[in-house]
């Protein structure tokens, strides 16, 4: 099964992969994130209730659905590293935890910055603010177990499995909070509803969404590399890897 | 020669019980002192807020659901440590019987010497929190559907915490997220039987969040074991 | 013993510890009559590799095969047939002697009988009732060899069995090893100790450390 898939399971042949990578998605980032962040943050018409401090949507919104995909790929990878026993799932889990715990991170204060001025206070118990709170911490949880063996390998499995878990309960704990904070109060407050943009507004977004996700991916690929190199010290291939750095440096 | 195990799943199941409830009962301070922690900590309550009867009342349900979050927790420890460090756990994960089966065995033992006890102790705390009259058959009915719950979520912390020197901050960090749909609709529960309206939706919730969790984390529970023991 | 397909083998197995190599593409086989003594200095991963074989821990390359399938794909199976003794005996304190061995075998599936018996096989005639509390590290693992009297597996892992057993317990133990052997069994394992009776049934299987 998967035999195609096979090569990639090799870290050597990943390592060297994803290093192609990288630039490739650098690139595309960049010129992105350039058009998308100018055309919303200086040339996309003011919101008609908002006025400009709507803008920070355009970075809170791309973090906050990168967050949720992010914790998604984690536990795709780690039920890889299950079933089929790919060895590199566990460098992919510990290389995504952080860049989904910083993106569920500026999604909240970039809410809270955003709250105030709409909602006149910092932080309400919204019920989407609240699941992306229990968002971060089922991040710091995965970051924390993964940190907590010495032993890379049971490392990166204990942490998979933790993410599958909390994938597993994600819907349950959004269900429940939204549940629970229709019973406590009154929708009205956090009701930004679908907001209708114009689409001189949304255009940036996707450049923004699109340019955010690309950043992501170069984020996660660096530190993927320095995982598989972390989990393959003792190899061959790394050895030669290293010294041929240093020769390079050397000279 | 011998094909089969002697004993069906059920036999092991009782065997397994049998064995855990032998050794908590041989060592009474397991069991005692979650059930004191909880006791305590409802305590501490009405010693913060006051003594105001409305205001004990309203908050009676989440204070006795995370007191007994907390004590599941610190009872957590106990499921697989000891096994851990003397290789009976070791012993468990290589018995031709399944893993499965075992881990559940286990859970359900650790439900019975920690949760059954915090449902009996409950309805005494209720009354010092001046609980609504109406709420005590939601509340004991929560317990017996949600700590049951709590325990096999543990048991996955529990299990992938076992191997470390000072798993205990880190078990919390772990488990208590997950515990959060059982507090939310737990509480929600005991609120709407509190206010005469029926309580049996979220009550069905918990009940289908307890089947999940007895279908579900035994696997999570053994996989985290294998690593754990690697 | 008639086919040749050999009771457990391993194939290029390799493990890695803590950024260390302990073994790399280490093929063995163990079949029924066998006893492979694994030696090597402290440190250079013979628990590691018992417990690999075992399927308590997994190799980093490499596959451990069970009359010559996958153990991972017959795990049941695989079971049924170990028999496998750690460092740590699997004894509880809460538990009496009896109890203790009550429990293992039935654990490992096995109708629990004479166990009396067998508690005297190790010199634990007369600590039948007493708690395992009270009873010293090296008593705890005398009950744990007790299931090696009752064994109906045929394959034996043990990890340093001899510690804290005197001369005529080891000498003992070394008849039970010929007569499990003899009956189409096989034992693999490590210890520091050299043997008597069944020398010339033993093969060495010796791990060196790695220094690249």
């Amino acid at each position: 099964m998967w035999k195609w898939l096979h090569p990639y399971a090799n870290p050597e042949t990943s390592y060297h992969l994803v290093g192609k990578l990288i630039p490739w998605f650098a690139v595309v980032s960049g010129a992105l994130l350039t058009i998308g962040l100018f055309w919303g943050l200086l040339f996309a018409p003011p919101d008609y209730q908002q006025g400009d401090s709507f803008r920070i949507f355009y970075l809170h919104v791309p973090a906050a659905s990168l967050s949720m995909g992010i914790y998604l790929g984690m536990a795709i990878a780690a039920f890889c590293g299950l079933v089929w026993q790919l060895r590199l799932a566990g460098a992919a889990v510990a290389a995504m935890a952080p860049v989904g715990a910083v993106f569920t991170a500026i999604a909240l204060i970039s809410g809270a910055a955003w709250g105030k001025p709409m909602w006149g206070t910092w932080w309400i118990w919204d019920a989407r603010l609240t699941s992306e709170l229990i968002l971060l911490f089922l991040y710091l949880g995965v970051m924390a177990l993964n940190s907590a063996f010495d032993d890379k390998i049971a490392a990166g499995k204990s942490a998979g499995i933790l993410a599958l878990v909390g994938v597993i309960n994600l819907p349950i704990i959004k269900y429940s909070v939204e549940w629970w904070n229709t019973l406590h109060q009154g929708a009205t407050v956090s009701k930004l509803g679908k907001p209708s943009m114009t689409l001189d507004m949304f255009y940036p977004f996707v450049f923004c969404f699109l340019g955010f996700a690309f950043l992501s991916a170069v984020i996660i690929c660096i530190r993927f590399q320095s995982q598989i190199l972390q989990h393959n010290v003792t190899r061959p291939w790394v050895k030669k890897l290293v010294t041929v750095e240093e020769n390079k440096h050397a000279v | 020669m011998n094909s089969k195990p002697a004993m069906s799943y059920f036999t092991v199941l009782t065997f397994i019980i049998k064995r855990e409830l032998t050794l908590a009962y041989r060592h009474k301070d397991d069991v005692l002192n979650p059930i004191l922690f909880f006791i305590i900590v409802v305590t501490l309550f009405p010693l913060g807020i006051g003594p105001a009867t409305n205001t004990l009342a309203t908050i009676a349900p989440g204070v006795i659901w995370v007191a007994a979050l907390l004590a599941t927790l610190l009872s957590l420890d106990r499921i697989f440590k000891s096994d851990f460090n003397d290789g009976s756990l070791e012993q468990m994960l290589l018995s031709p019987h399944p893993t499965y089966i075992i881990v559940l065995g286990k859970v359900a033992a650790h439900w019975l010497i920690t949760g059954l006890p915090l449902i009996f102790i409950a309805p005494v705390l209720a009354v010092s929190l001046h609980l609504d009259d109406n709420a005590y058959n939601a509340m004991m009915l929560t317990l017996l559907l949600g700590t049951p719950v709590l325990s096999f979520i543990g048991a996955i912390g529990a299990a992938l915490t076992v191997r470390l020197k000072n798993g205990g901050v880190i078990l919390s960090l772990l488990v208590l997220p997950l515990f959060i749909p059982v507090l939310i609709f737990a509480t929600s529960t005991i609120n709407t039987a509190a206010m005469n309206l029926p309580y049996q939706g979220q009550l069905a919730i918990i009940a289908a969040l307890l089947v999940g969790a007895v279908t579900l984390a035994p696997f999570a529970i053994s996989s985290a074991l294998k690593v754990s023991t690697n | 013993m008639s086919n040749h397909v050999p009771l457990l083998s391993s194939k290029h197995l390799t493990c890695i510890r803590q950024d260390r190599v302990l073994f790399e593409d280490l093929n063995f086989e163990l079949s029924a009559g066998d006893i492979i003594q694994v030696e090597g200095p402290n440190g250079v991963g013979k628990t590691s590799l018992l417990k690999i074989l075992a399927g308590l821990s997994f190799a980093n390359e490499g596959d451990v095969l069970y009359r010559g399938k996958n153990i991972q794909q017959q795990a049941e199976e695989y079971r049924q047939n170990l028999l496998y003794l750690g460092h740590q005996p699997g004894v509880k304190g809460e538990l009496t002697a009896e109890e203790n061995l009550e429990f293992s075998l039935a654990l490992h599936g096995q109708t629990v009988a004479d166990t009396e018996q067998t508690l005297s096989e190790v010199d634990l005639a007369g600590f039948e009732d007493v708690y395992a509390s009270q009873l010293s590290a090296g008593q705890h693992r005398r009950i744990a060899l007790g299931r090696l009297w009752q064994s109906t597996q045929k394959i034996w892992i043990l990890d340093e069995p001899f510690t804290a057993i005197d001369k005529s317990g080891v000498s003992k133990l070394e008849k039970l090893f010929l007569s499990h052997i003899q009956q189409g069994g096989a034992i693999i394992l490590t210890t520091h100790q050299d043997f008597n009776l069944i020398a010339s049934h033993v093969t060495k299987l010796t791990l060196q450390y790695r220094f690249d």
